[in-house]
């Protein structure tokens, strides 16, 4: 009896994994360009019979923007960063997963089940994750790069040899960090005192630049840029003396994840998806690719042993917190906006 | 008397000048084009001659991607350059054969409006009319906005080749009974062919090559050419981006070769 | 872009008056709804309140002018005293502009004029050559302009090779660099219409002024330079609207440090800030500046052509 059970189970789910396969089913996905790698896309066809579609966009305002101008409906899921989750949320763009929709979703390291910017994992999964932070040649200047004064107030070595991201999230954040004070701020004497520590800061600064943030660095026009941490390992590979900081008053760290999307088409494949990415298989294959951290445990196995050693990845013990750039409400917003034009003013 | 003509014509230094210039022009392309051949993976150093960022482009992971985007510029500049072409051919006529008319400034002012308008201010006043009557943005509304945008640069070379062409040869058509539209289709279309193939090229590369306004009004999902290559500059410069300028640049060059060849058959003269 | 054409041309007839309506109709029924209509959509949105993160929401609001011409404080509460920030973003914008400007007239006329002075079968040949580069995509242009201008960039290596300096020149981030950029953007516009007027020039009126004892110099200037003048103003206009916008010079080259009108716009509907009416509020008042440009020289050439009856 045990035995015919045991048959019939086995037979049953391999029938179900063969109409799965066979199945006509679509999934479309709204990603960064280059950030997963073919074969695991093909990996999941074959695994599910689901067709995957990906379109790309090049920065989180832009999927906003064209998630707000009428494209919902045409995608299941898309890979917002940390603060555009909450924003996303916030627009009411995201649909919310049931519990137990995912099975997978136990694999989710305990670190990152409950993020500030989606509580609880309502309507995400992480993708992966990484810091901003910002990298000096230490051919350069040789003393200690752990502080955030190499950027906001740098030794005379350093003045007008730094490139800063020409975004306003990760320098403020970054500004913040150094100040010590909270990211939303309404404390106006704080953010007085911001505004004029940037203008002073400004001086120092050679130029703002995210698209070349890594050339500059490489060819050794900037001493000192502010950059990612996966862009940072490049910069390293291609100029030896190039070191990653973590600064002691913190650094900004972000997250991407696959987020559920309001009027999905294909809500079912979208869920199937997601389990799908938080195989530790799976999402380690990404990393391998992509270079990041996943969020996902058990992934150990699987990663490229470099990627555990890289000193971009693996902060020292005396760094400060990483934090998330956090998303303020409409009112605290303008007056940062507000900062941000009178440093470029 | 031809000497002191030659001489009153000449001044010192404007030939170094002109000289000059062409450097300062074609120095970057010049780089461009040898660093697209180099072996290395950094944009800065070089490390020899290789073909592999040509090879990348084909076939490398983003090869999917520029194709893409490749069809979609060439399609979207078809469409726009032969659309833009026809109405800026049929303007021509309008405005140069038309004689005198009380709206002949404003018509002028409206076909040259895009040429005087900064570009950032088309782009985002494309944005706000298709988001304000609810069109949602595609590959549509880029083909609808080049159109627009490429009007007078079809329009200028057309308009010039027609003044050049004499009216008497249509007068002596209609002498001999042909009707307007036979002096149309049969005697001035012909003529003004090498002004319309330039008009067509112009417009052409300058919907192949646009990206502020196609940034602005392309939907999701949507990449021409050059916002494809604005969008993998973001994630970081790789040589294959001087491998399809390269090619982007060879291309260029063939259109605009044939539009010279072109204009310089002149069969009017 | 002959743009020498684009002064209206002088070789009209009426061969099909008749059917002038039907021919114009289809450009007319075009730009109407594709040029005019967005730019009146645009000024409604520039009295619009804005949504927060991008769009507007349809109720009257001055607020984006507001913003422009009002400095209320960093809380914006405050009572209005001017605002200088965007004054000076355009302010500086015009500068750059107005220098490439003036670097392409210093250039590109010498350049036109030599084009034009050559035997006329060489002459499309000699344009052929100015416009090729500019058929390449700009932004490629811009990135290896930066490229090539890098403190280690291959035009320094080369200037210290043949041992003209000893230390890499500085012109990355520099006001020079992005001038130098818009003067590469937009040089034919500034060559091709000086070259039309040259080239029509009557080389007998210098004659004249040599045989009345004028020297070159004189010839230059009291002669040719008046008889190309529309050519020139048509140039400078070509040139400077164009610069007046852009914003791939001013961040790639002069190292994005500051604003100008065109990254300011789009960081509008791209970047942060999403505020649309104020977009929609700097981008009218850059047009009506650019319109106002236009007028003047429209008005100059009308009493010039008036002058020579």
């Amino acid at each position: 009896m045990k035995t015919m059970l045991k048959t019939t189970a086995t037979g049953m789910a391999l029938a179900l994994t063969a109409t799965a396969a066979t199945a006509e089913g679509e999934l479309v996905v709204y990603h960064w360009f280059e950030y997963m790698p073919q074969e695991l896309l093909d990996k999941f066809t074959a695994e599910t019979g689901i067709k995957v579609t990906m379109d790309t966009y090049d920065s989180n305002e832009a999927m906003l923007a064209s998630l707000k101008a009428g494209a919902l409906g045409t995608y299941d899921v898309a890979v917002p960063g940390d603060y555009m989750v909450s924003i996303l949320a916030g627009e009411g763009l995201l649909d919310t997963i049931a519990e137990g929709e995912l099975v997978n979703k136990g694999n989710i390291a305990p670190e990152w089940a409950d993020p500030s910017f989606d509580p609880g994992r309502a309507s995400s999964i992480p993708y992966q994750w990484g810091s901003t932070s910002f990298m000096v040649d230490t051919a350069v200047y040789g003393g200690d790069i752990d502080t955030t004064d190499i950027l906001f107030n740098p030794p005379a070595e350093l003045s007008g040899k730094i490139n800063m991201l020409d975004s306003q999230g990760e320098v403020l954040a970054m500004a913040a960090l150094h100040l010590g004070m909270e990211q939303c701020s309404t404390d106006r004497e704080k953010l007085k005192s911001m505004n004029a520590m940037l203008q002073e800061a400004k001086g120092h600064w050679a130029s703002f630049n995210s698209d070349t943030a890594k050339e500059v660095l490489v060819s050794g026009d900037a001493a000192v840029g502010q950059i990612y941490d996966g862009f940072g390992a490049k910069a390293r590979s291609e100029r030896a003396s190039l070191k990653y900081a973590f600064p002691t008053q913190g650094y900004v760290v972000w997250m991407d994840n696959v987020v559920l999307l309001r009027d999905a088409p294909n809500r079912i494949n979208a869920l199937k998806f997601m389990d799908f990415l938080l195989e530790p298989e799976n999402i380690a294959a990404v990393s391998n690719y992509a270079r990041y951290a996943s969020g996902v445990s058990g992934t150990a196995d699987h990663l490229d042993p470099e990627l555990a050693t890289l000193p971009e990845s693996n902060p020292s013990a005396e760094a400060g917190a990483g934090v998330f750039i956090e998303v303020c409400d409409e009112a605290t917003q303008a007056v940062y906006d507000q900062i941000w034009t009178n440093l470029k003013k | 008397m031809a000497s002191k003509q030659f001489d009153i014509k000449t001044y010192g230094g404007f030939k170094g000048i002109t000289l000059l210039c062409l450097v300062v022009l074609y120095a970057p392309l010049i780089v461009v084009t040898i660093y697209s051949f180099n072996a290395s993976q950094s944009l800065t150093n070089w490390e020899g001659l290789s073909l592999r960022w040509y090879a990348d482009v084909f076939s490398g992971p983003e090869s999917a991607k520029f194709k893409e985007a490749a069809k979609n510029s060439f399609v979207i500049a078809i469409i726009a350059a032969v659309v833009s072409t026809s109405i800026a051919t049929l303007a021509a006529t309008g405005m140069v054969r038309g004689g005198k008319f009380k709206l002949r400034t404003l018509s002028f002012g409206l076909i040259s409006l895009p040429l005087m308008v900064p570009e950032i201010v088309t782009a985002v006043a494309t944005l706000i009319f298709f988001n304000s009557i609810g069109f949602d943005r595609g590959l549509m509304t880029i083909v609808l906005a080049h159109i627009a945008f490429c009007i007078p640069f079809a329009y200028l070379p057309i308009s010039a080749r027609m003044q050049g062409i004499e009216d008497s040869y249509e007068q002596a058509a209609q002498d001999l009974y042909a009707t307007k539209r036979q002096a149309f289709t049969k005697i001035l279309l012909p003529l003004m062919m090498p002004g319309i193939i330039s008009g067509f090229l112009l417009a052409f590369i300058v919907s192949l090559d646009d990206f502020i306004i196609t940034n602005f009004v392309k939907g999701a999902g949507v990449e021409t050419l050059p916002t494809a290559i604005f969008g993998s500059v973001k994630q970081g410069m790789k040589p294959n981006i001087m491998a399809i300028s390269t090619m982007l640049l060879g291309v260029s060059i063939v259109m605009v070769t044939i539009s010279y060849f072109v204009s310089k058959s002149d069969n009017t003269k | 872009m002959a743009a020498g054409a684009a002064s209206g041309g002088s070789a009209t007839t009426d061969t099909y008056k008749e059917a002038r309506t039907w021919l114009l109709m289809p450009a007319w029924v075009v730009l109407l709804f594709l040029s005019l209509a967005p730019v009146a959509m645009m000024l409604i949105y520039s009295f619009l309140t804005k949504e927060f993160r991008g769009g507007v929401i349809w109720e009257f609001s001055f607020a984006a002018y507001d913003q422009f011409f009002c400095d209320r404080g960093l809380f914006g509460d405050e009572g209005c005293t001017f605002e200088w920030t965007y004054m000076t973003i355009f302010w500086r914008s015009i500068w750059q502009a107005g220098a490439a400007t003036l670097l392409s007239l210093a250039i590109g006329f010498p350049t036109a004029y030599f084009i034009a002075t050559r035997p006329e079968n060489v002459r499309p040949l000699w344009v052929f050559l100015i416009t090729i580069p500019y058929w390449v995509n700009l932004l490629i242009r811009t990135v290896s302009m930066k490229f090539l201008l890098r403190d280690k960039g291959p035009l320094n290596d080369f200037l210290m090779s043949i041992g003209l300096i000893d230390s890499p020149l500085h012109i990355i981030n520099t006001n020079f660099a992005v001038q130098l950029g818009l003067f590469y953007s937009y040089l034919p516009f500034m060559v091709l219409p000086i070259y039309a007027a040259v080239e029509r020039y009557n080389f007998s009126l210098s004659e004249a002024a040599a045989d009345l004892y004028a020297s070159k110099f004189t010839t230059l200037w009291r002669i040719l330079l008046p008889a190309v003048k529309p050519g020139v103003i048509a140039g400078c206009i070509l040139v400077f609207v164009p610069s007046l916008g852009s914003f791939l010079a001013p961040d790639l080259l002069g190292g994005a440090k500051n604003f100008m009108i065109g990254s300011l716009i789009e960081e509008q509907f791209k970047g942060n800030a999403g505020n649309w009416p104020f977009g929609a509020a700097a981008s009218m008042i850059l047009l009506s500046l650019v319109l106002v440009i236009l007028l003047i020289f429209a008005r100059q050439q009308a009493k010039a052509e008036k002058a020579e009856g």
